[in-house]
């Protein structure tokens, strides 16, 4: 296999895993509890490092994991003891637990096959180089063995807990009425997330797991209002942002996990303005042919209660808006007959009266 | 210990900073924004390369004019998506975050591989070097310093309301979206002064942790101000001094676990807030419910029989509330040793004095039956239950005025007489 391949296919599934799973976390608006694992799992990965004296992967993921679950634990405590917030329970809980990471790293860097570059950048550039031997014969990559491993982890949870998980996301209560306990699934949940950080640490870092975990999922949150395609459309954005980031920073020689963090918010950025159901201009041109009925209403039935001409600059003053306004609103409503010019005026038409006397205030705006 | 100039200079950083960072820590854990501080520290990096890649130097001030920017920009980005979007805040806080620093990483990979690159140093702000303090530096953080706590104190009844009570502020007229700008404003200036020494990571610990141990100790936020920037100062402080006297120790995570030890202590310990007492005082409770339950089963089998002096075995009192019979020894311990009951082998007697102390556990008893029963109008078979739980909690002052109220009933809705009240005063409440 060729190296960028490998990064291509390691990339990949780091963010489908990534993706699928970071998805409940947006939905359930706990991703700063992602963001918080994925900076908790470091002490379990140095430990499982000092323990086994080996990168091997399986002490890896149980110490990360581990210490995942940790992390959750104790912000649950916290939070139950009612001393803090939840937001404080996870801002105090992470740093603690990242800064035994980095002193353990620092006391041991000898024992430690990881220095703090590889925390925040991440080693994807080495993984072709990193490769699985076994009674030693060469089975490939490693970080492909274990990135696919968690992948596929994470596929079968997703497809075996889908109903479980979507019920215990969008209706906890009912959820537990019908006997799935929204509490195991939440652990389950938060094993997932561990486990794929893990995975996922080793080649892009502590802080741009998290741009894995909640850019692509709330992408597809700003695309679908559909759990099935949400999921779709999440890990799709995460493999584009890996794949194009991967091209930005081969071309101009720059971290390949900064990249793809990038242009997963480029992606988000695109969507955020574009979406066609929830983005920020659908929002706005919507606003506007709102205002432009509202204006055309107001027009109709200010030209009734007259009941004569009006001279357009009477309009204008009255409703105080500019000309262009004014003809924008108008061209509409001639189009339509619905008001003729009639000298420097307008009048109401027969057809307009019959409309504003057939039709309720609701209809009128859709007849517009 | 002798302290290197090096040394000196990252205890007076630590210091400072920890003080800066306990004060507006204080008001972000109030206004639940702990996480921001965060989300500021890492878009505050693309801020630096960039304010780097312009300007060609690492001076000081250009690179925290740069971060400040940047700050200031994810903080907006944060507010706007929430405000005009269906994203949530903890998704808008983790993709600012994350994005910012993923471009902030790009451009630092990219001014590493400059010719001058190398010699940058912007890297000391991913963890914090704090042994990269220089004298500058330290001026730098001092003058930002001093006009944030300037601000603070200038603006100390404003900000106090923007963390408990927004609504109130406009009210009164007051330009609460200001204030919270300039708040937020605050915020950025020490999490970038916090960069150099605890770097992206760690800084939300200098802001959240104080604050939160602070917060333990004290309901008034004058004293948790200067409490959480006393913690924050004294983390600090012994964390620099740890950390210049082992070798390979890095400055930035020992104050973080200085100061998270604190936290604990003050979870645990604080007067009032501390788990530790709320966990004694609920067992000093139960306990003291037991000991009554035990007084009154004991008194109740007594009337029922009209006989006081014959003790009662275990048999008789296990049925009561399905105790066993260990249970039913270790409760009678306390009760003997205060001589209120005397103790026959696996038999219980009260004594003269256990007699008048059950009397007035009963009497709360009956008499709250009394009032429900008479001013709820509540049928007689339904009072019994709430009684139950009423009776460890009545203080003797309510009961008598309950009693008073209710024209001093002879006997309880199930016809059972009201004991009179102790005679003397004193009891074990």
């Amino acid at each position: 296999m060729s190296p960028t391949l490998v990064i291509l296919l390691v990339a990949s599934c780091v963010a489908a895993s990534c993706a699928l799973i970071g998805t409940f976390l947006v939905l359930r608006k706990m991703a700063l509890l992602g963001d918080a694992i994925s900076h908790a799992v470091l002490p379990g990965i140095v430990i499982a490092f000092l323990v086994t004296g080996s990168r091997s992967a399986l002490p890896m993921v149980l110490g990360a994991g581990a210490l995942g679950v940790l992390t959750v634990l104790l912000v649950e405590l916290f939070t139950r003891s009612r001393r803090l917030r939840e937001d404080a329970s996870i801002g105090v809980v992470f740093p603690a637990l990242f800064s035994l990471g980095v002193i353990l790293i620092s006391r041991y860097a000898a024992q430690v096959d990881l220095d703090l570059d590889c925390v925040l950048y991440g080693e994807i550039a080495y993984a072709p180089w990193d490769v699985l031997l076994i009674g030693g014969a060469d089975l490939g990559p490693k970080a492909l063995w274990v990135n696919g491993a968690v992948l596929l982890l994470d596929l079968l949870f997703v497809l075996i807990f889908f109903k479980e998980l979507k019920l215990s996301t969008f209706d906890a209560g009912l959820s537990a009425a019908l006997g799935f306990s929204p509490v195991v699934i939440h652990y389950l949940l938060m094993s997932a997330v561990s486990v794929t950080v893990v995975g996922a640490f080793e080649s892009v870092g502590a802080i741009l797991v998290v741009a894995m975990l909640v850019v692509p999922p709330a992408t597809a949150y700003l695309l679908t209002d559909r759990l099935g395609v949400m999921l779709g459309v999440a890990v799709g954005t995460g493999i584009a942002s890996a794949l194009l980031g991967y091209g930005m920073a081969r071309a101009l020689d720059v971290s390949i996990a900064g990249a793809m963090a990038t242009v997963a918010g480029l992606l988000f950025l695109a969507a955020l303005l574009l979406s066609p159901s929830h983005g920020l201009l659908a929002r706005l041109l919507q606003l506007r042919k709102m205002g432009r009925r509202l204006s055309g209403q107001l027009l109709l039935l200010h030209l009734r209660k007259e009941g004569e001409v009006v001279p357009t600059a009477m309009l204008e003053r009255r409703f105080g808006w500019s000309a262009r306004r004014l003809q924008t609103v108008l061209s509409g409503l001639l189009r339509t007959g619905l008001v003729e010019r009639e000298g420097g005026g307008l009048r109401l038409t027969p057809k307009g009266s019959e409309v504003l006397e057939t039709t309720g205030r609701a209809q009128l705006a859709h007849k517009l | 210990m002798e302290l290197t100039f090096t040394a000196r200079n990252v205890l007076i950083g630590a210091t400072l900073l920890g003080a800066l960072g306990g004060t507006l820590g204080s008001f972000a854990l109030l206004r639940r924004q702990s996480l921001l501080g965060d989300a500021l520290a890492h878009a505050a990096l693309p801020g630096v390369c960039i304010a780097y890649l312009i300007t060609g130097t690492k001076s000081p001030l250009p690179l925290f004019a740069g971060a400040l920017a940047a700050g200031l920009l994810g903080s907006l980005l944060i507010l706007a998506t929430v405000r005009w979007s269906r994203i949530k805040e903890d998704s808008a806080i983790g993709i600012v975050l994350s994005v910012f620093f993923g471009i902030g990483i790009v451009l630092l990979t990219y001014i590493q591989k400059l010719p001058a690159g190398n010699q940058s140093g912007l890297d000391k702000f991913l963890f914090g070097q704090a042994a990269t303090l220089v004298v500058a530096d330290l001026q730098v953080m001092a003058v930002l310093g001093a006009i944030v706590i300037a601000f603070v104190v200038a603006f100390y009844k404003e900000f106090k309301l923007l963390a408990f009570d927004r609504e109130f502020g406009s009210s009164l007229g007051l330009p609460m979206r200001k204030l919270e700008v300039l708040l937020t404003l605050l915020l950025v200036v020490v999490v970038v002064v916090g960069l150099q020494t605890v770097g992206v990571v760690l800084i939300v610990a200098a802001l959240i942790t104080p604050a939160a141990a602070a917060r333990q100790w004290t309901d008034r936020l004058g004293a948790m101000l200067l409490l959480s920037a006393g913690i924050g100062a004294a983390a600090g402080a012994a964390g620099s001094l740890v950390s210049a006297s082992m070798a390979k120790l890095p400055t930035g995570p020992v104050i973080v676990l200085v100061s998270s030890s604190v936290l604990i202590v003050s979870l645990l310990l604080a007067p009032r807030r501390g788990i530790l007492w709320a966990r004694l005082r609920e067992r000093q409770v139960a306990e003291r419910i037991q000991r009554e339950n035990l007084l009154k089963d004991l008194y109740l089998l007594g009337e029922r029989r009209a006989d006081w002096d014959t003790a009662l075995t275990w048999p008789h009192l296990m049925g009561l509330r399905g105790q066993t019979g260990r249970e039913l020894a270790r409760n009678a311990r306390p009760l003997v040793a205060a001589g209120l009951a005397e103790r026959d082998g696996d038999a219980l007697r009260l004594t003269e004095d256990g007699r008048k102390e059950a009397e007035q556990v009963v009497r709360k008893h009956r008499i709250w039956e009394v009032y429900l029963s008479r001013r709820l109008e509540l049928p007689s078979d339904h009072v019994h239950r709430d009684a139950e739980a009423m009776e460890h909690a009545l203080t003797e002052a309510a009961v008598t005025e309950l009693e008073e109220a209710l024209g001093f009933p002879a006997v309880d809705p199930h016809g059972s007489p009201i004991p009179a009240r102790r005679a003397s005063g004193g009891g074990n409440r």
